[in-house]
């Protein structure tokens, strides 16, 4: 049986670089990898021109927050950024590129990534602004939009229960898009709030099979207990 | 859904009206802000699940005391609850509900409607940029979008316009509109004018709307339930 645990400095350096594209789990608070995030924001000289992607801007002190105000960061694909004013003006004032995705079509370009489709064809942001520079095709008397597939070259998500194979669970509505991102990155580390055995989480009950996985590694309890309330 | 504060006297008004478009049956979405007030004002008997859209159906309330659960979050960010009966997913399987035409009801904000439908609520350039989240898809593919909004903007003019000058959500896609002054439904392509608050008067209400706005007379009550579309529920 692969045991994947690793320290998270070990995960980190062998798997991140400047430039690398980075898929990062969460919706609001629930999934997101808080703990190898602070990591990343701790060695903020080490790291540059990130692409990350990921369903929100986090809040300006939390998540990816410290590291698009590190200016680690020099594009960012996202669905919603209203909570993190801070990004907002960088963006506005043209220092970080953000490109803006209907969250459905966000959540289905990475899984095209993850199995091997190229594109998808979607009516969705069709006489939008969502449908600039992106091709389009007549298919029986409609208008859909070409919308590429997106891959990374790692993926950072946090799991409630992960057995030390990596093989991974989700409670409550902390999944998101944490089990997707995983297929459609070429190295994945899953920050698990409990490891476990291998075994220890029935098999009808894995949400994303260790097969995917890279590297496990351990939350830290502080990391993602935090209950304040947003800024 | 989880709001608790005291709701303004308009916003109390719009979301006690619009309480009575959500029919038993009916798999409902909320965007954020105004559309969480509504749940409160369902009548107990009013049977409707609630779809959040970053993984779960049967959302229910906050938690009145005890502590929150934070595993169990709203598309807002604030931690909720799950009914029996509910069940989590991931986002992939969200938007299929979504896309999928399984949504009976989007209740979501506007910045402006158009009298044609079209909806604008994700961006004002260079000044408010939250991004479109999953309202592009709710505002395009739910069987019905239901509009909850102040009547005027922070400048005092009417939020229904000719055509939208903000960035579009999505075209001809909203079914109704309901503000603190009145209730507007599309009919045959434009949005008309069905039911009028008692504070006000047809023309206190089409004051400022720069289009021709039809009027469907005799006037619904300010209280009367719509009319059970076909189909919800089923």
């Amino acid at each position: 049986m692969i045991d994947r645990t690793v320290p998270i400095d070990a995960a980190v350096s062998r798997f991140i670089r400047s430039g690398s594209v980075i898929m990062v789990g969460g919706f609001g608070r629930g999934g997101v990898p808080f703990t190898i995030l602070e990591h990343l924001a701790d060695h903020a000289d080490a790291f540059a021109d990130l692409t990350l992607i990921k369903n929100d801007a986090s809040e300006p002190h939390l998540g990816i927050g410290p590291l698009l105000r590190a200016g680690m960061v020099k594009k960012l694909i996202a669905t919603h950024i209203g909570l993190n004013p801070e990004f907002i003006g960088q963006m506005n004032r043209g220092e970080v590129e953000c490109e803006l995705v209907p969250q459905g079509i966000f959540a289905e370009r990475i899984r095209a990534g993850g199995a091997g489709i190229p594109a998808l064809l979607t009516d969705i942001g069709v006489d939008t602004e969502a449908a600039a520079g992106k091709p389009s095709v007549r298919l029986d008397g409609e208008t859909y939009l070409v919308e590429r597939a997106l891959r990374g070259d790692v993926a950072l998500v946090c799991a409630d229960r992960v057995d030390r194979t990596g093989n991974a669970w989700w409670r409550g509505s902390n999944r998101n898009m944490c089990v997707v991102m995983a297929t459609a990155c070429a190295r994945v580390i899953v920050e698990g709030k409990q490891i476990v055995e291998a075994g220890a989480i029935q098999p009808e009950d894995v949400q994303l099979p260790g097969v995917f996985v890279d590297a496990v590694v351990q939350a830290q309890p502080r990391r993602h207990m935090r209950t304040e309330a947003p800024a | 859904m989880t709001q608790t504060r005291a709701p303004m006297q308009d916003e109390e008004r719009i979301a006690r009206r619009a309480a009575l478009e959500l029919r038993p049956g009916m798999l409902v979405n909320l965007g954020i802000g105004l559309p969480t007030l509504v749940p409160q004002f369902l009548p107990a008997d009013v049977d409707v699940l609630f779809h959040s859209e970053n993984g779960f159906v049967g959302m229910g309330p906050a938690l009145e005391d005890g502590t929150p659960d934070h595993d169990i979050i709203d598309a807002g960010g604030r931690a909720c609850t799950i009914i029996k009966g509910g069940a989590f997913f991931d986002s992939l399987l969200s938007f299929a509900i979504v896309r999928g035409g399984h949504l009976d009801l989007a209740v979501l904000g506007a910045f402006e409607v158009s009298i044609k439908g079209d909806l604008a609520n994700w961006k004002i350039p260079g000044r408010l940029t939250p991004g479109m989240g999953g309202g592009m898809e709710l505002a395009q593919k739910a069987n019905q979008v239901l509009v909850v909004t102040r009547h005027l903007d922070k400048k005092g003019r009417p939020k229904i316009v000719r055509e939208c000058s903000l960035p579009l959500t999505a075209r001809h896609c909203v079914d109704t509109v309901i503000t603190e002054r009145a209730v507007f439904r599309r009919r045959d392509g434009a949005l008309a004018l069905i039911s009028v608050h008692p504070d006000h008067t047809i023309d206190s209400v089409l004051e400022g709307i720069e289009v021709p706005m039809r009027v469907i007379e005799p006037l619904q009550s300010w209280d009367q339930p719509p009319e059970s579309p076909e189909g919800v529920g089923a």
